[in-house]
């Protein structure tokens, strides 16, 4: 596989990330140069192997159902560039 | 039955398949210890782990598993030993991650079904594709300003358990009856709360339309409908939009749609090149779930009489028929209603046909039109019982006793008090009736000569002005036997 200008354009875009015409050129040859790395891999046969999830052994762990009072509000909008009586304000989302 | 809908030129045939989202009933959320209660202000329940604050991770929520373990046994599914938490990569203001933690290739439940019973009887399967886990997303206000949108978290991170089905529903009638059906089983388990205006349970439809016998066609997906009566509306409009741009020669473009509630109809929401591309992967931060054969064994036990099987107890026990075992048992609260109804008081067990009656006519009609439900019904199941035991005794008659329920309802006493103090008993003394009947003759001779002149409709004014005179009491069996009686003497 190799990563093109479409490519990356579109993999910017899905990020919301722009990149000016040197910085495109640069993501091009560095996602390359890590694809055909790892293209190696394609010489080992995986045919009737499981994809792996996760290469730890112990079980993952869970919490009990209690809710702690958490009266975030002051906390969580701290760092908010824009906030309204309690609520993020960001630039309008138009679907 | 016929699920056709006639076109222009031929007729066609609608597969519809439901993305239904039942919010998981906790107490906190899936991955984080935020509560999960609706209404509170903006931002009040929003963790560092649900504002994906750098460095925070998931851990998750015990319960949230064993309640989706449990919704896939009542859904008759596999329950999967081994499943995977992915992440499902968007951009949008009201996910912090950037990604929503789901599952993908391997969900916690697996194929099951789920059945739909029609009026007429017959019944059909709905197969079930999967259950999987995943969280919900925040809330975006778009309308309050005309260049912000307004962002709460509260919602984000709360735990959703998405049922997917095949597509084997054929009619909007169908979805309808299906995503009842899943809410009914859903609220039996206790699973979710089933609220469906404040959006605990909600569903994505997947349509399209094709000539009976064809291939599927290309379907759209309406986003996020919560209510039946919009279900329905967004199915048949999409159905007649697809079968007008077929029939005029055009092809459907596979889009995600959204529904305008005011004006009943369905437009694109994104177009084919924004299409979401969503770059699943496990998730690095969670382990695979395990869960082990003696676990599901727990969750079982837990499992309450469902729907189905308790549509059948009732048949079985209460000869109810199928119809009124089906009213009956829709809704937990009403089967509920009816069995501590049926309890208290061992003789009614034998006119359960009359306590379904009284509940599902009398008191649902009043109920109605007061606005209330069965939960915060003023008239208790043990008060409805003592009415209906001084019906089946006859110390009250059936007519009588509607009075009682109203008075009952908005006095919030008993039948027996209501009875007592307004002297309602039901008047069984022979010779009382017989003396208000000589009255009624005496009084009315022509009417008495018409009728001996073939005018037998006449014998319910009799039996009227009679009732009249006792104030609805008279034993209205014992009036007629008597005043027939009567009139045949006299003749």
């Amino acid at each position: 596989m190799k990563i093109d200008k479409n490519t990356i354009n579109k993999i910017a875009r899905l990020s919301r990330i722009k990149l000016d015409d040197k910085e495109s050129e640069d993501y091009i040859n560095d996602l390359n140069s890590i694809l055909d790395w790892v293209e190696q891999l394609n010489e080992v046969n995986t045919a009737n192997v499981e994809p792996l999830s996760n290469i730890s052994s112990s079980i993952l762990p869970k919490r009990e159902d209690v809710s702690k009072d958490a009266n975030s509000s002051e906390e969580i909008l701290e760092n908010a560039p824009d906030k309204l009586e309690g609520f993020f304000a960001v630039p309008k989302v138009v679907e | 039955m016929n699920n056709l809908i006639k076109g222009e030129k031929h007729d066609w045939e609608m597969v519809i398949g439901l993305e239904i989202h039942a919010q998981v009933k906790s107490n906190s959320k899936l991955f984080s210890s935020s509560s999960t209660k609706f209404g509170s202000s903006p931002n009040s329940q929003v963790s560092l782990v649900d504002a994906a604050m750098p460095g925070m991770l998931p851990v998750i929520n015990k319960y949230c598993v064993e309640q989706a373990v449990k919704t896939g046994v009542g859904l008759k599914a596999k329950i999967n030993n081994y499943s995977v938490f992915d992440r499902k990569n968007y951009f949008y203001a009201d996910l912090p991650q950037g990604y929503q933690i789901s599952q993908y290739k391997y969900p916690i439940v697996g194929e099951g079904k789920v059945t739909i019973d029609f009026k007429d009887g017959t019944s059909k399967d709905i197969r079930i594709v999967r259950l999987h886990l995943e969280q919900d997303a925040g809330k975006s206000l778009h309308d309050q300003n005309p260049s912000k949108t307004y962002v709460d978290l509260n919602r984000s991170g709360v735990a959703l358990m998405e049922i997917v089905s095949e597509p084997d529903i054929r009619t909007p009638e169908e979805a309808g009856m299906y995503i009842s059906k899943i809410r009914s089983i859903l609220m039996y388990l206790d699973t979710c709360d089933g609220n469906m205006q404040e959006g605990s349970l909600r569903a994505d439809v997947n349509i399209s339309v094709r000539k009976p016998g064809d291939e599927y066609g290309t379907r759209c997906e309406i986003k996020n409908l919560n209510s039946i009566k919009f279900i329905k509306q967004a199915i048949n409009y999409e159905a007649k939009r697809q079968i007008e741009i077929l029939e005029s020669g055009g092809s459907i473009e596979q889009n995600t749609m959204l529904f305008n509630t005011s004006t009943g109809k369905t437009r694109p929401m994104r177009n084919k090149e924004e299409a979401h591309d969503y770059r699943y992967f496990p998730d690095p931060d969670l382990l695979p779930l395990e869960i082990s054969e003696e676990e599901i064994g727990k969750i079982k036990l837990t499992i309450p009489d469902l729907p189905d099987e308790l549509k059948n107890k009732f048949i079985e026990t209460y000869r109810l028929s199928n119809y009124d075992a089906s009213v009956l048992t829709a809704e937990k609260q009403t089967s509920d209603y009816f069995n501590e109804t049926i309890d208290s008081d061992l003789e009614l067990k034998n006119h359960a046909k009359i306590v379904v009656n009284w509940i599902t006519s009398e008191l649902f009609s009043l109920l109605n039109k007061n606005n209330l439900d069965l939960n915060n019904s003023p008239v208790s199941p043990k008060n409805l019982a003592q009415l209906i035991k001084l019906i089946s005794t006859n110390e009250i008659s059936g007519k009588i006793a509607k009075d009682v329920l109203e008075d009952m309802f908005s006095s919030g006493k008993t039948a027996r008090q209501i009875v007592d103090e307004k002297g309602l008993q039901q008047v069984t003394d022979q010779d009382e009736i017989e003396k208000v009947i000589d009255e009624v003759i005496a009084e009315n001779p022509k009417m008495v000569e018409q009728y001996f002149a073939g005018k037998d409709k006449l014998l319910g004014f009799f039996v009227g002005q009679a009732m009249k005179l006792t104030k609805g009491k008279a034993n209205p069996k014992m009036l007629n036997d008597i005043l027939k009686l009567k009139l045949i003497k006299k003749n």
